[in-house]
């Protein structure tokens, strides 16, 4: 009767104990991550490179100019590689960008990635601060809107959530202004920093708050934090309704399982039920609300980079867009598509280290 | 014999659209240091029964009795801080189905030693020396290994082993058990039973032993209450069931196949003449 079952349980007694074998598996799915990821970039790369194509704007146009000879127009298209076979344009454009050419930027007139590499740090800097607003505030909110179902608790947290949803960013961000700068006076106005100050942090990281603590600069600091507070918030606050909704259907779920109803009948107080019972299986799936939110306010949110005149990603794109800038929209499109990449495979692997069964 | 527990009347109420349903209806009965079985179909409140007893009854269900008495408590009138202390301490309960009923990320040693922490003031070192006492208790041979593991890395058997030491770590006086071995295969559920009856008979516990299955509580219990639509139709010594007189367990008894059976068919419950008035 017993036999089968003990044997199920030497087998099982292996594993834990043979660290090669497991090191080795361990390397083998990391191998395999560095090997979709390398797929996935060659395929973004072709994405850009075929929406390159295919776009109504004449990259030789762009260069001679409308009215230049049709002998010039030739030589230039030649010149450009543009009589070449697709796959050899693919390749020399993949190498192109493994060297971080990503062309010139005709609104800027500056490499693309030089402007990506000043232009990103703000975006990223803002959808940091944004995010860590998001998930401190927003995963408490959802658990305990969750644990208080149907209470006053729950219901406010729900409007809250969906005025997060309903209310346009530019007109929240506006208000926000005409308050906290305009009136108040407690938040620094438009733009990264105060203009006196503009310039006077060597970058080094590109994010002025680093770059200013690094510096010991704690005038341009207060000045750099003032500025980002208000459309980091913002941020934080679409991204916290999102969150908060996400955790408490999680959550929901979690408390209907059967392991709840142990934990009670264990004596566990109900902190503990919800906090560690219900709450630690479901930080998997967080993981992937965050990574999703993090990269959707990575790609720059265009209405509050404008509203709050940040020079981020998203009004560079905008601007290169207007412009017809193809090489800058290209370029700025597949920086945002490797961030995302990056952040889904950052997921992949704290799946790893959070849940025991994906271990196994 | 002197009663652990004694219920009058419990009634477990479930709200609905068309006013209250009572899921058990005015229920009487007594619990001593023996093997109490409680058997019934699917619905007829043999789990709400047990639910009660915890005072687990899931939202927006509520327990109603006259008395319904632990030790000098009533736990009819106690509310949930009094019910937590009892919980796990001195009433435990185990579910059906440990894939669902441990939860998937936490260490089966940290699980049970759980309980030791909510109740007790003993120390890290202590909580892991009674846990791995108690994992040796319901014969897991390399209990160190085992405290180490997670849920979903055992067997069905050794998970339900894993609950009952859970709920016997702190040698409760009752243990509520229902449905202990149906998610099991056949063949580790006698030796389940077995561990789980060798426990509650060493450590003079209460068991309340709930199942859809006739033969098992008959050979498993000392006294058996049979449960028709939320109403204890009949209450017999295990040994005497085949003397049974309600229709309802007479009927359940002529449809279980027997090895030299000779019939075509098995007799069909007929409902009509039990009286159900649902």
């Amino acid at each position: 009767m017993a036999q089968a079952e003990i044997g199920a349980e030497q087998r099982a007694s292996r594993i834990p104990r043979a660290s090669a074998a497991a090191l080795l598996r361990r390397g083998r799915s990391l191998a395999w991550i560095a090997l979709t990821l390398a797929l996935t970039l060659l395929g973004l790369m072709a994405v850009t490179f075929v929406v390159g194509r295919v776009v109504p704007i004449d990259p030789v146009i762009a260069v001679v100019g409308e009215r230049a000879s049709q002998a010039v127009y030739d030589a230039a298209r030649i010149e450009m590689g543009l009589d070449d076979p697709v796959v050899v344009q693919f390749a020399r454009y993949v190498m192109d960008v493994l060297r971080g050419d990503l062309g010139m930027s005709v609104t800027t007139q500056r490499p693309v990635m030089e402007d990506l590499a000043r232009v990103f740090p703000a975006t990223l800097e803002m959808a940091t601060l944004g995010i860590l607003i998001g998930v401190t505030l927003g995963v408490p909110m959802g658990v305990v809107a969750a644990a208080r179902q149907g209470t006053l608790v729950d219901q406010v947290i729900r409007v809250l959530g969906l005025a997060g949803y309903a209310i346009p960013a530019f007109w929240i961000g506006l208000v926000g202004l005409v308050v906290f700068y305009a009136s108040l006076g407690w938040v620094g106005g438009p733009g990264r920093i105060d203009f006196f100050l503009d310039g006077m942090v060597e970058p080094v990281t590109g994010l002025l708050l680093v770059d200013s603590l690094l510096a010991g600069d704690m005038e341009s600091f207060g000045s750099a934090f003032s500025h980002i507070v208000l459309p980091a918030t913002i941020l934080g606050f679409f991204s916290l309704a999102y969150i908060s909704r996400m955790t408490r259907s999680f959550m929901l779920e979690q408390l209907g399982q059967e392991y709840i109803v142990t934990a009670r009948a264990k004596g566990a107080p109900e902190r503990v039920v919800v906090w560690r019972h219900a709450f630690k299986p479901i930080r998997v799936q967080l993981v992937t609300v965050v990574g999703l939110s993090y990269a959707a306010l990575l790609e720059g949110s265009v209405m509050i980079e404008t509203v709050f005149s940040w020079p981020g990603i998203g009004n560079y794109l905008t601007n290169a867009l207007l412009n017809a800038d193809m090489n800058a929209v290209l370029g700025a499109t597949l920086l945002i598509g490797v961030v995302f990449i990056a952040i889904n495979k950052l997921s992949d692997l704290l799946y790893l280290i959070i849940d025991p069964r994906a271990r196994s | 014999m002197s009663a652990l527990i004694e219920v009058e009347n419990l009634r477990v109420r479930f709200p609905g659209d068309h006013g209250p349903t009572d899921v058990v209806r005015g229920i009487s009965f007594s619990l001593g240091r023996e093997r109490l079985g409680i058997v019934g179909e699917s619905g007829s409140g043999k789990s709400m029964t047990g639910r009660a007893l915890m005072g687990l009854v899931p939202a927006p269900g509520r327990a109603i009795a006259d008395r319904m008495v632990f030790d000098g408590i009533d736990l009819a009138r106690l509310d949930e801080r009094g019910f937590r202390r009892l919980r796990g301490a001195r009433l435990s309960m185990v579910l059906q189905d440990p894939k669902f009923s441990l939860n998937p990320v936490i260490r089966i040693g940290e699980q049970i030693g759980e309980a030791l922490a909510f109740h007790s003031r003993a120390s890290r070192r202590e909580r892991r020396r009674r846990v791995l006492d108690v994992l040796a208790a319901v014969r897991i041979d390399d209990p160190e290994r085992v405290y180490r593991l997670f849920p979903h890395e055992v067997s069905g058997g050794m998970g339900q082993r894993v609950m009952i030491a859970m709920m016997v770590v702190l040698e409760p006086d009752v243990m509520i058990a229902d449905e202990p071995t149906s998610a099991l295969d056949v063949s580790v559920r006698a030796q389940v039973l077995e561990i789980m009856d060798d426990l509650v008979r060493r450590r003079g516990m209460g068991l309340v032993l709930i199942s859809h299955d006739l033969e098992m509580v008959a050979r498993w219990c000392d006294r058996v209450l049979v449960m028709y639509d939320g109403r204890i139709v009949e209450e017999c010594a295990a040994g005497r069931l085949a003397e049974a007189t309600h229709p309802y367990t007479k009927g359940l008894l002529a449809s279980t196949p027997h090895l030299d059976d000779a019939r075509e068919l098995l007799p069909v419950l007929d409902r009509g003449a039990l009286g159900a008035s649902r």
